[in-house]
């Protein structure tokens, strides 16, 4: 491991610099997405308190329509926006519906009970939404890849990369992350969920309506989590366990972060994003292994995460 | 008689607030000390250092003769040191019965894989202190089934399975109904006395410090204002108007 | 009352196995999951739940792959103890970081050391045979070796004589004072270490027992597949076994070797009269389950054995 790590530092200083732009380009598109994800998931950690595993499927289940909205659309010659107001709009349907489904229809049924309930309630949650997406989807590849094209590409020193990835996924990223930053610190609804984050009870004695507010926040973490697929689909096939694969490593990002540190999260994608995709060019038997790595040395050093505030010691 | 616990110079503070000034304390052997004071004076606060759940930020703690200002809680139990809590730390899953049968092993400090709880600790011992402390009809019910006032004699009764050379308790008629309070103390000092344990417990009520201690210590701003028999503390002006409420 | 259930429900696998032959493998590997769950169960009674003990499968699966594949003289009871051995190992090592953590902290720990070892074991192809993974022949069987169906057969015999021997060694650890200690950090760590205990080194002790029950499942599993791949020590998986140890119940050792045993009945029947199913038919029972049992399937049970002693 010490040899991997020396080999993986040294190499990134001799590599040239075209490889090195195209790693960097790799990792921020990367990082942008993963982000987006974990967004929805630390919020609903943070406010709710609840590690939600169905979150992958909502990351499918938001992947899988927008490709059908845009399959669709494109027997109407659509324009670009329209192309992406499929992917806009598939996101929204997935996170309002599916997010109330399972806020109101299930999560609520265990909201006093202790957490590995809840988070079992969330594991068979995922369980029956992956058989549901295969009986809508099936389980070949489902691929709606047709905005990028449209996008092209761009130039930087001499390294080409699509405008999609590059551009338009980082853009997203950080209108969610910005948006969302100005609801909750900017807006009375906002400052709500931060209100019922911090003291459930304390905010119900003030009037807030807490539970309007768990659903509201779980929708929103929905939304995000659904956006997050929408705007990999059309860069991927969308094949079955895809959601899978993206809930244990927002996991990893949201658990290096600290759980509910939103800006932390921002952080700890593009740590993990940019170390995996030097990892790609350097050392690729460990590219799968790095956000693991990453989050298991964390875990070790500051058991709440980098970002957390430390607690108030209650003797 | 023998210096049990001694400090010397302890500090610590939480922040901006000084939870022990400075504090110079002694007890001896078959003392039954009353530790009187406002809330917040850092009574317990020092009970959590001479105990090892918190480390000061100087000073030192020794407690039969070794210093044990850095050790952990379970290492000083070990020498001879029990304690209860103020607000009761049972088993609440386990039934009264098992809490002191877990304290059995603590005692004995190895714990069987294969013989069953019950068998290996020594049933006498368990009945006796089931009847010392007025709980052998509820043994067999789970901790969470009991009124706070049982509560703590259930706290209190683990502790003494553990045979301490000094008991610490921390506000031990607190939460108890007033009729229940006598009876309580009576049962624990008697049981103390008979097993020659040194006795050190932090009490609001003072009729309950007079009655049973031979000494009081005053706690005024984690310092120690007043130390000495009942009758001289407690007659003490800047006492009297501090903790006692007088005008 | 259970143990008698646990008699008649093992007596029943080897009847079953004996008249449908084919249904020995699925028997062999719902005692594997049974006891991979109840390794899990074991930290679960301190309160701590794992998602990352699917490592320890990996861990006694591809030990014995690696062996046997390097020696291929090995019978079946040397490559289980090497299995099982290597997971005592990792599981000490691991355990004496992991024993600090507490609540989702143990469990995400768990999580992402498990995932780093699943990671590698899909990339490292020269080594592990990647995502293909790793075939293994036959082991002989005190010196034979067998054919298919003997050997499946020897198999199950030997994963029920495991399966019973944890039942009753389990059960009895469950309720020795070690196994109270356990339970008590649940409820009240810090009277625990005032009564002089250490619960770190109880939690230590209780989660190497785990590793070495999650290794001896992984090394079983391996052997029945006679292939190992990196899915053995998926996260997945993992929290199929805290779903196994809540459905059949924490109550009693048996508890987790009826809730694979409803597992694998379910998944069976799903794959063979509605296919592509059964992870929503498991789903649906685990929210049941959840909702309206949450002490699993021993804890009605045990509800049923009290309402009836309580009203003779």
């Amino acid at each position: 491991m010490p040899a991997a790590l020396f080999t993986f530092l040294w190499g990134s200083l001799f590599m040239s610099s075209d490889l090195m732009l195209l790693a960097l380009a790799d990792g921020v598109s990367y990082a942008a997405l993963l982000f987006m994800v974990s967004l929805g998931l630390t919020l609903i950690c943070g406010v709710m308190g609840i590690v939600n595993v169905a979150h992958g499927a909502l990351y499918a289940f938001g992947g899988y329509t927008a490709s059908y909205f845009t399959l669709m659309a494109m027997g109407h010659a659509p324009s670009t926006f329209t192309l992406f107001f499929c992917l806009l709009g598939a996101a929204v349907l997935v996170g309002l519906v599916l997010g109330t489904v399972l806020e109101t229809g299930l999560l609520r049924w265990v909201q006093m009970r202790d957490p590995v309930q809840q988070l079992l309630m969330t594991f068979a949650a995922f369980m029956v939404l992956e058989d549901i997406q295969r009986l809508i989807w099936g389980t070949q590849p489902y691929s709606a890849p047709d905005i990028i094209g449209r996008l092209g590409t761009v130039n930087f020193f001499d390294v080409t990369y699509t405008a999609y990835q590059l551009i338009v996924i980082p853009i997203v990223a950080l209108l969610s992350y910005a948006g969302l930053l100005f609801f909750l610190h900017f807006t009375a609804l906002g400052k709500q969920v931060v209100a019922v984050t911090h003291h459930r009870e304390m905010a119900t004695a003030l009037g807030i309506h807490a539970k309007r507010i768990g659903w509201l926040t779980f929708v929103l973490g929905a939304f995000l989590g659904a956006l997050g697929g929408a705007m990999a689909a059309p860069t991927t096939s969308m094949v079955p366990g895809a959601g899978a694969d993206m809930i244990v490593l927002s996991f990893a990002v949201v658990a290096t972060a600290g759980m509910g540190q939103i800006s932390g999260a921002l952080l700890a994608s593009l740590l993990i994003g940019l170390t995996r995709s030097l990892a790609v060019y350097l050392a690729p038997e460990w590219e799968v292994a790095v956000p693991y790595l990453i989050m298991v040395m964390v875990l070790l050093m500051r058991p709440n995460g980098l970002f957390s505030v430390a607690q108030a010691r209650r003797i | 008689m023998t210096i049990l616990l001694e400090t010397k110079d302890l500090q610590l503070s939480f922040g901006g607030v000084v939870a022990a000034d400075h504090i110079d304390f002694t007890l001896r052997r078959g003392e039954c000390l009353a530790v009187i004071g406002q809330n917040g004076a850092g009574k317990t606060t020092f009970i959590n250092i001479c105990t090892g759940f918190l480390k000061p930020t100087a000073g030192q703690v020794f407690f039969d003769g070794q210093e044990v200002t850095h050790k952990l809680p379970r290492q000083i139990v070990r020498l001879g040191m029990g304690r209860s809590f103020q607000l009761p730390q049972l088993f609440l899953d386990h039934s009264v019965r098992q809490c002191l049968e877990i304290a059995a092993v603590g005692r004995a400090g190895h714990l069987s894989f294969f013989k069953s709880l019950s068998d290996a600790v020594d049933p006498h011992e368990i009945n006796d202190t089931l009847h010392l402390v007025g709980l052998h009809q509820r043994a067999h019910e789970p901790g969470i089934a009991l009124p706070e006032g049982q509560r703590k004699l259930l706290d209190i009764a683990m502790a003494l399975m553990l045979r301490p050379k000094l008991l610490i308790m921390d506000e031990p008629t607190s939460g108890v109904a007033s009729d229940d309070k006598m009876a309580l103390m009576d049962t624990v000092m008697q049981a103390l006395n008979e097993r020659d344990v040194t006795s050190w417990f932090v009490e609001h009520d003072i009729d309950i410090v007079n009655r049973y201690a031979t000494r009081v210590a005053a706690w005024i701003a984690g310092k120690v204002a007043a130390d000495g028999p009942p009758a001289q503390v407690l007659a003490n002006p800047q006492i009297q108007r501090e903790i006692l409420g007088h005008p | 009352m259970i143990r008698g259930l646990a008699w008649i429900g093992f007596l029943l696998c080897f009847a079953l196995g004996l008249i449908f032959p084919w249904s020995k493998t699925p028997l062999i590997m719902a005692l594997c999951y049974g006891m991979a769950s109840l390794g899990v169960a074991i930290m679960m009674r301190a309160g701590q739940v794992s998602f990352g003990h699917a490592l320890y499968a990996a861990i006694g699966a591809y030990s014995v792959a690696f062996m046997a594949r390097s020696f291929p003289s090995l019978d079946t009871f040397t490559l289980l103890l090497i299995g099982v051995l290597g997971s005592i190992v990792v599981g000490g090592v691991v355990g004496l970081f992991v024993v600090r953590y507490r609540g989702i902290f143990f469990g995400m720990l768990n999580l992402a050391l498990s995932m780093v070892v699943f990671s590698m074991l899909g990339k490292l192809y020269n080594l592990t045979g990647g995502t293909d993974g790793l075939r293994i022949n036959r082991p002989a069987f005190f010196n034979q070796t067998l054919e298919r169906d003997a050997f499946e057969t020897s198999l199950l015999l030997l994963s029920l004589f495991f399966a019973a021997l944890l039942v009753w060694g389990i059960q009895r650890y469950f309720k020795s004072a070690a196994g109270e200690a356990l339970a008590a950090i649940k409820s009240n760590e810090t009277r625990l270490e005032y009564l002089g205990l250490s619960a770190r080194r109880i939690l230590w002790n209780a989660y190497v027992l785990s590793a070495a029950l999650v290794g001896l499942s992984g090394a079983l599993f391996g052997l029945v597949q006679g292939l190992v791949t990196p899915d053995i020590g998926s996260w997945f998986r993992s929290g199929e076994y805290v779903f196994i140890s809540i459905l059949g119940g924490s109550g009693h050792a048996f508890g987790a070797f009826l809730g694979a045993g409803v597992f694998e009945a379910v998944k069976l029947f799903a794959a063979a009269y509605m296919t592509g199913v059964w992870q929503l038919i498991l789903g649906v029972t685990l929210i049941i389950v959840i909702l309206l049992a949450p002490d699993g399937i021993v804890g009605l049970l045990q509800k049923r054995r009290a309402a009836a002693g309580a009203s003779t």
